[in-house]
């Protein structure tokens, strides 16, 4: 039996009162690839930021090379030999590759001088295990492609004597042509000995690179088993199987017959890497009182589709999208709002709130033209509108001039949908509306949804939680990459359906 | 001027409720706090009354004359720094602008009536400040590089237009008197004399017709909102249908607008354009806006806080100079003054 590099017993950790994740136990042996498996949210990132060292304080015991360990700083991880190969690159774009690698343990000659030479030498050693041999060294990382970046990652990882690799979604940033290399350098440093913690949301990866599977879900550990012993269908029932509970008010059929929203040959080109796309000549349309449900992992190209039917991306976006019948593709958001179309962004803090503003000058921030008169804004006007929303969604408050930084996400949440509701909408795209709300305020947009589209208003949601999205979504459909891979009605929906297509399987 | 505003920091919290006590409130709203500054350096400036100078009316006078011109340029200020941004180039552009209105009102080119030369001055400033704001909104220039850029080619630019010399307004006669200048003497002479029996200066008058307008558009007008949403959360402002690019173009341009005011009042005062005026003084008008409690992260302050923030500063260097304080002892009290008001503002964020 190999050696045992990582060995979890009875892990678990609470945020704040919340418990993410109880009893795992885990281990890695060398010479893996052990794939960590689980829907949004089951733990997965908690549980390796814990064996690399972000998270302390967590229950049970964590034992690297069979020594118990409990770092307190990634960087004590990092010299004990663990190595995460992050989805967002730790490299510094403007220095070069020599520099990257050795950044913060410079070889040294002396203590204020350290030995280029030297750490030249190593970095094309390093890089040749990688068939990165001929690699310009003094090109700062920024100039190479994703591809490029991600192994000079590695290499950096290799020359801390690293022996424990995590890779986060090492795939969802390159190229389909670039994958099969990426896997013969796992492959390679398995033959080494290396063991190997991969993170994937592809079921088509898992088959390819895995040894062994863990499936994390809501926080509990479900199964490990290797991969040989866990068909496909079985690993997609221990990852959703959860069960749905009455959280949700009844959906009412109020579909009309009248189309709202038609939407054309819409595409989005990747800004990072050219020729590819994030969403890849999209078409489907929307009925008047329908809610539209987009499924997909992160990545999926579901979020950018909203933004960029919103305008968001301005030029990058392509194609054709019909509100009412009247062809029209927002250049802008402005645009858009005018036209009867409006976005609620997935991230209320970045894109949503304006923290320190008053409440009511955040429901009235995209509709203040409508509370002026040349430019002059009339502040009873816009008193009234904010009181309105205020009731109509029951948003709990002491003042309408207390700054919405003050209320509770679910509150924030309601107040960024009253700002939405306010420039009178045809259209309305939900992107996450329910993320960081609490489940009573769930409740309350759930049956607002309802209510809206009675009116006729046409919806497209996006939600990672599979529960909500069959719950409410009167059709689905699935995104993979950019590329519809499914659509279904509400009735003949399942989470498995879902997961299966979603994975692009 | 009333410092609340709708959208931004919101001094009342109506609510009841919230309310802890009513003292522990009422220390919370940043007019107070800033209001509390300003009393300590007037209780200061009672203490150290230079022999009863500060209890005459003439001092608190002259404070306000000598002010103006930092304050006109403190609500330029204020108006950039709540959309997140700094404008660098005040100081230059009120030098570039008291050079031209002295040359033109010395000698005015064919084209040129008197009333023009003010306007003309007006828009070389609005053009400066919308310069700024398009390359900050189009090309996403950090607003610290774009305005310091002005700084250096404003300055330049009134050299090249004086030579490189100052440039009288006024025409001086061996035995002491002078005139002013000869196109337009009237408008010299009212920019330098006071109402209301000889007690508030026009150029007084000037500051808060400036601070006046400042005030409509951050609370009156749908700009308004516009500056505080792109300081608050730019994207959450662009996602919004909030034309960023159009509000930053205009209100840089408002701020131009108000350096070239302050360019013009700076030259009648001193009846000359000098190349090298206004050296420092977008640190002066800064410091004012900090004081004030304007936070220069953005999306909140108001011309009401500028407003006790150009009184503060003015006050203290008012005080220093009746006692006459020597220039190094006054920078080093004014740098720690800046600090401790700053603290003082800052100790209520979380």
């Amino acid at each position: 039996m190999a050696e045992i590099l990582v060995k979890l017993t009875g892990v678990g950790m609470t945020f704040s009162g919340v418990s993410v994740l109880r009893g795992v136990d885990f281990d890695l042996r060398a010479g893996e690839v052990h794939v960590l498996a689980g829907e949004n949210g089951a733990g997965k990132s908690t549980l390796i930021k814990i064996i690399s060292g972000v998270y302390t304080g967590f229950e049970g015991t964590l034992e690297i090379f069979g020594k118990n360990q409990s770092f307190s700083s990634p960087i004590e991880a990092n010299h004990a030999g663990i190595s995460v190969i992050h989805q967002e690159m730790s490299l510094i774009p403007g220095m070069d590759v020599v520099d990257n690698i050795f950044l913060g343990r410079e070889i040294r000659r002396f203590p204020w001088r350290f030995s280029r030479n030297q750490e030249v030498a190593r970095t094309r050693e390093l890089l040749a295990r990688l068939n990165l041999a001929d690699l310009d060294l003094h090109q700062p990382v920024e100039e190479f492609p994703m591809t490029i970046r991600q192994r000079i990652e590695i290499a950096k990882a290799l020359a801390y004597q690293a022996r424990i690799f995590i890779m986060d979604e090492p795939t969802s940033a390159i190229p389909e042509s670039e994958v099969e290399l990426l896997f013969n350098i796992i492959r390679d440093l398995k033959s080494q000995g290396f063991g190997i913690i991969y993170i994937t949301h592809k079921m088509e990866e898992i088959y390819r690179i895995a040894d062994r599977i863990t499936v994390l879900r809501n926080g509990d550990m479900v199964d490990t088993a290797s991969a040989s012993e866990l068909p496909e269908r079985e690993l997609v029932k221990k990852m959703v199987g959860r069960e749905l509970s009455s959280r949700f008010p009844p959906r009412r059929q109020t579909i009309r017959k009248d189309v709202r929203l038609e939407v054309k040959n819409f595409s989005i080109a990747n800004p990072d890497i050219d020729g590819m796309f994030l969403v890849d000549n999209v078409s489907f349309d929307v009925h008047a009182g329908e809610i539209l449900g987009l499924a997909g992992l992160q990545g999926s190209g579901n979020s950018e589709l909203l933004n960029g039917l919103f305008g968001a991306f301005g030029s990058r976006a392509r194609g054709q999208m019909l509100v009412d019948g009247v062809n029209y593709l927002g250049p802008n958001p402005s645009k858009s709002i005018r036209r009867g179309v409006s976005l609620l962004t997935n991230d209320r803090k970045a894109s949503g709130i304006v923290p320190e503003a008053s409440v009511r000058g955040n429901i009235s921030l995209a509709s203040l033209r409508r509370f002026s008169s040349y430019y002059w804004i009339n502040h009873r006007r816009e008193d009234e509108a904010a009181q309105r929303q205020e009731k109509s969604l029951s948003i709990r408050l002491h003042s309408l001039a207390q700054p919405i930084i003050t209320l509770s996400g679910g509150n924030q949440q309601k107040t960024l949908l009253g700002r939405w509701l306010e420039t009178a909408p045809k259209v309305l795209l939900l992107d996450e509306p329910t993320r960081g709300v609490d489940v009573g305020a769930k409740f309350e947009i759930y049956d607002l949804m309802n209510r809206l589209t009675a009116d006729g208003m046409a919806i497209l949601l996006i939600t990672s939680e599979l529960p909500e999205l069959l719950a409410m979504a009167d059709r689905i459909i699935v995104l993979h990459r950019g590329l519809i891979t499914a659509e279904m009605r509400h009735d003949e929906a399942t989470q498995e359906k879902i997961v299966h297509a979603a994975m692009g399987a | 001027m009333n410092p609340t505003v709708p959208l931004g920091n919101t001094p009342s919290r109506p609510e009841k409720a919230t309310e802890v006590s009513g003292l522990t409130s009422l220390f919370a709203k940043p007019w107070v706090r800033a209001f509390m500054a300003l009393i300590v350096i007037l209780l200061i400036g009672m203490i150290f009354n230079a022999n009863g100078t500060f209890f005459r009316w003439s001092a608190h006078r002259d404070m306000l004359r000598q002010t103006s011109v930092f304050g006109i340029l403190a609500t330029a200020m204020t108006l950039v720094v709540i959309t997140g941004g700094i404008d660098l180039g005040v100081g230059s552009i009120v030098a570039a602008v008291a050079v031209i209105y002295s040359t033109f009102l010395m000698a005015l080119p064919v084209p040129f009536s008197a009333a023009s030369t003010i306007l003309f001055c007006l828009a070389v400033g609005a053009v400066f400040g919308v310069w700024n704001g398009f390359l900050i909104g189009k090309f996403k220039f950090q607003a610290f590089i774009a305005t310091l850029a002005m700084m250096t080619f404003a300055r330049g630019f009134a050299k090249y237009i004086s030579g490189g010399r100052k440039v009288m307004n006024a025409i001086f006669f061996p035995d002491g008197t002078f005139k002013y200048n000869p196109v337009f003497p009237e408008i010299t002479d009212w920019l330098n004399s006071r109402i209301l029996g000889n007690n508030i200066a026009i150029v007084t008058i000037i500051m808060l017709c400036c601070m006046f307008i400042g005030w409509v558009v951050l609370s009156r007008l749908v700009w308004g909102r516009y500056i505080y949403s792109i300081g608050g959360n730019e994207e959450a402002a662009r996602l919004s249908g909030v034309p960023i690019l159009a509000t930053k173009m205009l209100t840089y341009g408002l701020s131009g607008f108000f350096c070239a005011v302050a360019g013009i009042c700076q030259a009648a005062q001193e009846y000359q354009g000098d190349p090298e005026a206004g050296t420092g003084y977008e640190l002066t008008a800064i410091g004012m806006v900090v004081i004030g409690g304007t936070s220069l992260a953005g999306g909140r302050g108001s011309i009401g806080l500028t407003l006790i923030g150009v009184l503060t500063m003015g006050y203290l260097v008012k005080i220093l100079s009746l006692n006459a304080v020597a220039e190094s002892t006054r920078l080093m009290v004014t740098g720690a003054i800046i600090v401790i008001a700053v603290l003082f503002q800052s100790s209520r964020r979380k």
